[in-house]
């Protein structure tokens, strides 16, 4: 069946699908339409699941690895500064090996506070244990929360893992999607594997306990990294199947046009989509220029990338987020993994920080990182990372200031006359 | 007919469920409590616990639980046990738990998190009609970090960040009352060494449903400053001077349960304890002490004939 979608729905039919038993919620813009969509659904009986709204993210991520890690099988949503509120228990949980699905609609973060979008708030999250699936359509959404509760429920891998879409551009984009047949999803996504059930009366266990000293601490840390490294391989297997039962693929990366491709431009989410449209027009003026998406950002696919990079003439990595005082957070993260090849003569990289708070990525300013990029494999002079910005920007910038300026002059002169 | 079967000491389980040897300090009110809630109880039990001296009941890979227990964060236990009683019902629902398979869940935490960060979950947890235990050991200041000023922390008790002069210059809070407000199923105020009447309390608690608290003021000898053998002596010094009022709340009503009959002078009370000396030495400040004894008269003239039982 094929329905009109928005990113939230998508997201919202994925945890039908998946036919979860438990729903702890809690609302924020732009999450807020996957969690009234699930509330109907549990209500008039469509859904055999139970949903409770609890006080607070930090609650409702608490009482979703708890139920976890009792047996039910549990989705969540949230977004923003609710993922930053959570943000002690995203680090817990993942530590008691709940698995469950949480999806996070990517917003920027305060201050100043905004609606729109960006990746710092997700990638906030990056060292949490969450494994991290980053998505571009409405369709991939869906997709991606089927396929999660598998890596997650694994055996082998026993983690939580955050399914993430960007606010607005795609929590509220209508797209076709393809609604799996339940039964197909049963046959993908078997029921809970109630071998690693806490709590009921005949296996008690005490969970989450203190340790003393580095060493054990150290082993359980361990683990949880091995285990999500573990994903790399399981990942392929997961995908093979989502492919051969529902026709579709989605690789830990997304390749688009990067066959011949000497400039490889790299981002993740659904502003990716705008680069596409951008290689698809540099392609016809005779570019050899490509797209790589990540979609797998932990464990991350450091084999993989390398093998999509290593023998480029230029990258250039577009960040949606900011480290203060470094930089982008992706750009180091895949520079990093090709410096550990040695390579004779590496690619160079171009950094470029844009779309945060929402804001667009214009297909000029893909020409422009283009050639900057290409310039720079000429050379071999790599520019410093640049912040997108233009002087219309922050002309209209200035102009809010001056309205500013005017606004507190004309308060402090009324005060000063009396009035 | 009574609706609960322990009337005297000879009641009380001989046994004892709660395994020795944990990290806990010796003389501990709050471990003397939850080893005689646990002898009651049982071990069908689920215990969900915050940041807090408990935290080091369980150390890996020793439990002296025979049941369960989780370890979740200091602000949300609550929620921890809402997770829990959720996935439970769900798959007893869904026919994948036998009903006799069914646990017992308790929230278990100190003072600092069950009247400050944790207050969120709670009040959540009430509105939600959470079928739940929550008990709560009150040594009255943040006890794992070394004894700072906690919401629970009375008038007049030097604490680690409170440390001089008169000490805590203000109240204890009301825990009792901003539960009961909220008409929960049960509400009662214990304490280890009256193991009695904590075990009528726990016995009614257990056979009921929705939200139930216990609060334990549980006397601290390495926050309070006296030495571990006085434990129950200034725990039944706080019943007998009326410092520590034991009550229960059901139905909209609050009972008090044992009403000491000639209060003795709270000062009994403090001159035992560490955190209370400068009200003694090296001058009486007759002021404050005063001003404490006023206090819980105030308190006990404020209780009604109906609040006590015939």
């Amino acid at each position: 069946m094929r329905k009109l979608l928005t990113g939230n729905g998508a997201a919202a039919w994925g945890a039908r699908l998946a036919d979860v038993d438990y729903i702890p919620a809690f609302p924020i813009t732009p999450q807020t339409e996957i969690i009234e969509d699930l509330g109907r659904w549990t209500a008039s009986g469509e859904m055999p699941a139970h949903m409770v709204t609890l006080d607070s993210e930090h609650s409702m991520l608490t009482a979703a690895g708890a139920a976890a890690a009792a047996g039910a099988r549990t989705f969540s949503a949230t977004s923003s500064q609710g993922l930053l509120y959570g943000m002690e228990m995203l680090y817990t949980i993942a530590g008691w090996r709940a698995p469950f699905v949480l999806v996070n609609v990517s917003r920027a973060l305060a201050a100043p506070v905004t609606l729109e979008p960006d990746h710092s708030d997700i990638l906030a999250a990056r060292d949490s244990g969450f494994l991290q699936i980053h998505c571009a359509t409405c369709q991939e959404v869906l997709d991606s929360i089927l396929m999660a509760y598998r890596l997650a429920e694994h055996p082998d891998i026993r983690l939580p893992v955050i399914v993430n879409l960007d606010g607005f551009y795609l929590s509220f984009t209508r797209e076709p999607v393809t609604l799996p047949e339940p039964g197909d999803v049963t046959v993908f996504l078997p029921p809970v594997n109630e071998e690693f059930a806490h709590f009921r009366r005949d296996k008690p266990v005490s969970h989450a306990v203190s340790v003393l000293g580095g060493g054990p601490y150290s082993y359980f840390r361990y683990e949880m990294h091995l285990a999500s490294q573990r994903a790399l391989s399981v990942y392929p297997e997961i995908a093979a199947d989502f492919e051969s039962k529902f026709g579709r693929r989605h690789d830990m990366l997304e390749c688009y046009r990067t066959e011949d491709a000497d400039i490889v431009f790299v981002m993740m989410g659904s502003f990716a989509t705008k680069a596409k449209d951008a290689v698809d027009r540099l392609r016809n003026s005779g570019e050899k220029v490509g797209l790589v998406r990540p979609r797998l950002l932990r464990p991350f696919p450091a084999e993989a990338i390398c093998q999509a990079l290593a023998d480029r003439r230029g990258i250039a990595i577009l960040d949606q987020n900011l480290s203060m005082g470094m930089g982008g957070v992706l750009y180091s993260e895949i520079t990093a993994a090709l410096f550990r090849l040695h390579l004779p003569s590496p690619p160079v990289a171009t950094s470029f920080i844009g779309g945060l708070g929402g804001r667009d990525i214009r297909t000029e300013e893909f020409f422009e990182i283009f050639k900057v990029t290409a310039e720079a494999a000429d050379s071999g002079k790599v520019p410093p990372p640049r912040l997108l910005y233009t002087e219309q920007e922050l002309r209209e910038m200035r102009k809010l200031q001056a309205i500013a300026q005017v606004e507190e002059s004309e308060l402090i002169r009324l005060e000063e006359a009396g009035t | 007919m009574s609706d609960t079967h322990i009337t005297r000491m000879k009641d009380l389980p001989s046994t004892h469920l709660l395994g020795a040897g944990t990290a806990l300090c010796a003389g501990c009110g709050g471990l003397e409590t939850l080893k005689e809630v646990y002898d009651i109880l049982g071990p069908n039990t689920v215990f969900v616990n915050a940041a807090g001296c408990m935290t080091l009941m369980s150390i890996y890979p020793f439990t002296p639980f025979r049941g369960s227990w989780l370890y979740t964060a200091m602000a949300s236990a609550p929620a921890g046990a809402q997770g829990i009683r959720d996935a439970l019902d769900i798959m007893k629902k869904k026919g994948r738990l036998p009903a006799d398979q069914d646990t017992q869940v308790v929230v278990l935490t100190g003072d600092g998190s069950a009247s400050g960060m944790g207050l969120s979950a709670t009040s959540g947890a009430i509105d939600r009609n959470l079928d739940f235990i929550y008990l709560c050991y009150d040594n009255e200041g943040y006890g794992n970090t070394g004894q700072q000023t906690s919401a629970e922390t009375p008038l007049g008790a030097r604490t680690s960040t409170d440390a001089v002069g008169v000490g805590f210059p203000r109240e204890k809070k009301d825990l009792f009352s901003i539960w009961a407000a909220n008409r929960p199923a049960y509400v009662a105020t214990v304490i280890g060494s009256e193991p009695v009447d904590l075990a009528k309390k726990i016995e009614k608690a257990r056979d009921m449903k929705g939200p139930r608290l216990i609060i334990s003021l549980a006397p601290c000898p390495t926050g309070w400053g006296y030495t571990p053998e006085k434990t129950i002596d200034i725990g039944r010094l706080a019943v007998k001077t009326g410092v520590w009022p034991l009550k229960e709340y059901v139905d909209g009503k609050v009972t008090h349960t044992v009403v000491p009959g000639s209060r003795r002078p709270v000062e009994e009370y403090l001159a035992l304890q560490g955190r209370f000396a400068h009200l003694f030495e090296p001058a009486r400040n007759e002021t404050l002490l005063a001003e404490i004894q006023q206090r819980v008269d105030d308190y006990w003239q404020g209780v009604s004939a109906a609040q006590v039982p015939a």
